[in-house]
């Protein structure tokens, strides 16, 4: 168990391509860490730099006390879950748990003590005799989370695990990994490019784009403030409407729709407007955006319905009863509304927000 | 769906009877006395010779010299044949080991300078080897025999493809688990690798078994002859008399095809899995 300290770290490859610049990220002993994004944003090759599967191109790693730079992955006290689960195919799933501990030398009846802790915490040890090809996938990636508990590592480190699981499996056994990790108490990084995963696993969130960090929070802070158009795109399903809008004073411009703020404008001129599917409602009044809906999604608990604000693209999400016609009025609370720089995509607070929230795009002490 | 008629079966059996008919003519003349042969030619039914003839062949002393009997030409064929697929098992592993997981400089220069050596069989190159054995006093030994074919370039490239399609989170997840060079080789990378050791091992046992022109060049003694040249041998020497004995060179010929057909077939499953499959 420890803290991991991750500080300016870079990453460039032989040829001089950057996969990840500059990250600085504090985490906790105990915490789960969530590293979320697109594909090719450099958050698994963050987590390979921790666990020493690659080299560390700039800055300093940490786990504990140690700066652990130039030790080896063996030697660094973690443990790695893979994708593709990467057990190994000729050994039984005891032999997979164990070989570890062997390697390391522990006494045969410390492992055997180990292994059967782990086999019943995970509920595989009618397995513990089989090959990882007689078992199927959630069993397989029980095994491979088993390989690393037994070892009693300072943190875990995950890597997309549950990508490989069909759709059902991957939610239970997404509950699983965070109950687990919540009795072991162990440190944790994962990485996803799963927001619901993200969302859920997580204490705090890294949104990672282009090698950088756009935001660090907790799951509900990253949802309800993100600090740039991209988190705002990527976190939370449907994902954030964003529409090109005008301040006019204390009105906001729309398409052809003006919307009164209250006091919320927090500057004036173009601007990216952030509005959440769920927070736009349908009113009978003639005074609110006029949406043309083009089709509609049913989720059952839901229906969203797509459509558009002018010519801007917008989609809004409605109770499953709610009536749907082909043209609607919407309407929605100025202090639901996020706004970005038209230019930078960065957050701009709206004025009687910005006392109250936190500063973002900072660590959450 | 298809339905399988009578007529495929027809062009299987055909084709079996095609492959299997030399063999059996072959097993079933060495069963006639050589006068029965050589007046009658060859036969299809059970000659009642069989003992004789195949106990004459194993154990009677031949050759120019007299001390070399069908036995021990199969000990000399199988110390070949084995010798030649474990060293070349070893060799080729330990090589596309080094060339698919260690970085070093001219790395893959190295694989394709032993890549175009499959360009020269072992006739382009045999007076040099043969002067090399010379110069080492390596002439009439076993490893004399053995060692000088034992770089392989077939067995380097089917292990690099093999090791190239295992995957990288497999030695990931050793790393951390411990293992270093040498544990990774022994504890995961040779058991996965069984079924296309079995490949290998059937395929260069039958080269080794078959290899005729090198053991010819190498072996004046005839201690270490082995089948292939008795065959050859048992016609000369005991052609002087009136009647030729087939018999006895078509029991040879027999013996000599038994052990790669009963390591084909031990082996013939895991051969096929080595050759196919990639399940990993």
């Amino acid at each position: 168990m420890a803290a991991i300290d991750i500080s300016s770290v870079g990453k460039i490859y032989n040829g001089g391509v950057r996969a990840v610049s500059d990250i600085n990220l504090d985490i906790k002993d105990g915490e789960f860490i969530v590293l979320v994004g697109p594909s090719g944003c450099g958050k698994s090759t963050l987590l390979r730099m921790v666990a020493g599967l690659e080299a560390i191109s700039e800055g300093t790693v940490k786990i504990g006390d140690r700066v652990v730079n130039e030790v080896e992955p063996a030697d660094r006290d973690i443990a790695m879950v893979f994708q593709n689960y990467a057990l190994y195919p000729h050994m039984t799933v005891r032999q997979n748990l164990e070989y570890g501990l062997k390697n390391r030398k522990t006494p045969r009846e410390e492992i055997d003590a180990r292994v059967n802790e782990a086999a019943r915490m995970l509920e595989i040890t009618q397995y513990l005799d089989r090959k990882p090809r007689a078992l199927s996938g959630g069993q397989r990636q029980r095994v491979a989370m088993g390989r690393a508990i037994v070892r009693k590592p300072a943190a875990f480190l995950f890597d997309e695990p549950l990508s490989n699981l069909d759709a059902k499996l991957r939610v239970s056994m997404r509950g699983e990994i965070k109950r687990l990790q919540r009795r072991l108490g162990t440190t944790s990084i994962y990485v996803t490019h799963d927001q619901l995963e993200a969302m859920t696993l997580a204490d705090r969130l890294v949104v990672l784009n282009g090698g950088q960090i756009e935001q660090v929070g907790s799951p509900l802070d990253v949802y309800h403030t993100p600090a740039s158009t991209f988190v705002a795109g990527f976190i939370g399903s449907p994902a954030m409407n964003l529409v090109k809008a005008e301040l006019q004073g204390d009105k906001l411009a729309i398409g052809p729709s003006l919307i009164s703020l209250n006091g919320y404008a927090p500057t004036s001129g173009a601007v990216t407007v952030g509005l959440r599917a769920e927070d736009l409602r349908t009113t009978s009044a003639s005074d609110g955006m006029p949406f043309t809906v083009e089709y509609v999604e049913e989720l059952g608990s839901q229906r969203l319905a797509h459509g558009l604000v002018g010519d801007q693209a917008l989609t809004i999400a409605l109770s499953g009863e709610a009536e749907i016609t082909d043209r609607m009025q919407l309407t929605i609370d100025p202090s639901k509304l996020h706004f970005f720089d038209a230019g930078t995509g960065k957050r701009l607070e709206a004025r009687a927000l910005a006392k109250a929230a936190p500063t973002l795009a900072e660590p959450v002490a | 769906m298809y339905r399988i008629r009578f007529t495929d079966h027809l062009i299987l059996i055909l084709g079996a009877l095609f492959l299997c008919m030399p063999v059996v003519v072959a097993f079933m003349t060495s069963t006639h006395t050589a006068a029965d042969i050589h007046s009658n030619g060859l036969s299809l039914a059970w000659g009642d010779n069989f003992i004789a003839t195949y106990e004459k062949v194993l154990t009677q002393k031949g050759g120019f010299t007299g001390d070399i009997t069908g036995a021990r030409m199969v000990m000399n064929s199988l110390i070949l044949g084995i010798g030649f697929a474990v060293g070349k098992i070893v060799l080729s592993m330990l090589a596309a080991y080094a060339i698919v997981y260690f970085r070093f400089p001219m790395a893959t220069l190295s694989f394709w300078v032993i890549f175009t050596t499959l360009l020269l069989p072992l006739e382009v190159r045999i007076m040099p080897s043969y002067q090399v054995m010379s110069d080492l006093g390596m002439l009439n030994t076993y490893s004399g025999l053995i060692v000088p074919l034992l770089a392989s370039a077939t067995g380097t490239f089917y292990f690099r493809q093999f090791f190239k399609s295992v995957p990288e989170e497999l030695l990931e997840a050793a790393r951390i688990d411990g293992a270093g060079p040498f544990k990774f080789f022994i504890d995961i990378l040779v058991p996965i690798s069984r079924t296309m050791i079995a490949a290998i091992f059937i395929i260069m046992f039958v080269y080794g078994w078959n290899q005729y022109l090198w053991p010819m060049m190498m072996t004046t003694d005839e201690s270490f002859f082995t089948l292939m040249r008795g065959i050859k041998s048992i016609l000369q020497v005991w052609v002087g008399s009136n009647i030729p004995d087939y018999n006895e060179a078509f029991a040879l010929a027999i013996l000599a095809m038994l052990p790669p057909v009963a390591i084909v077939v031990i082996f013939q499953s895991w051969f096929i899995k080595g050759l196919t499959e990639s399940d990993k």
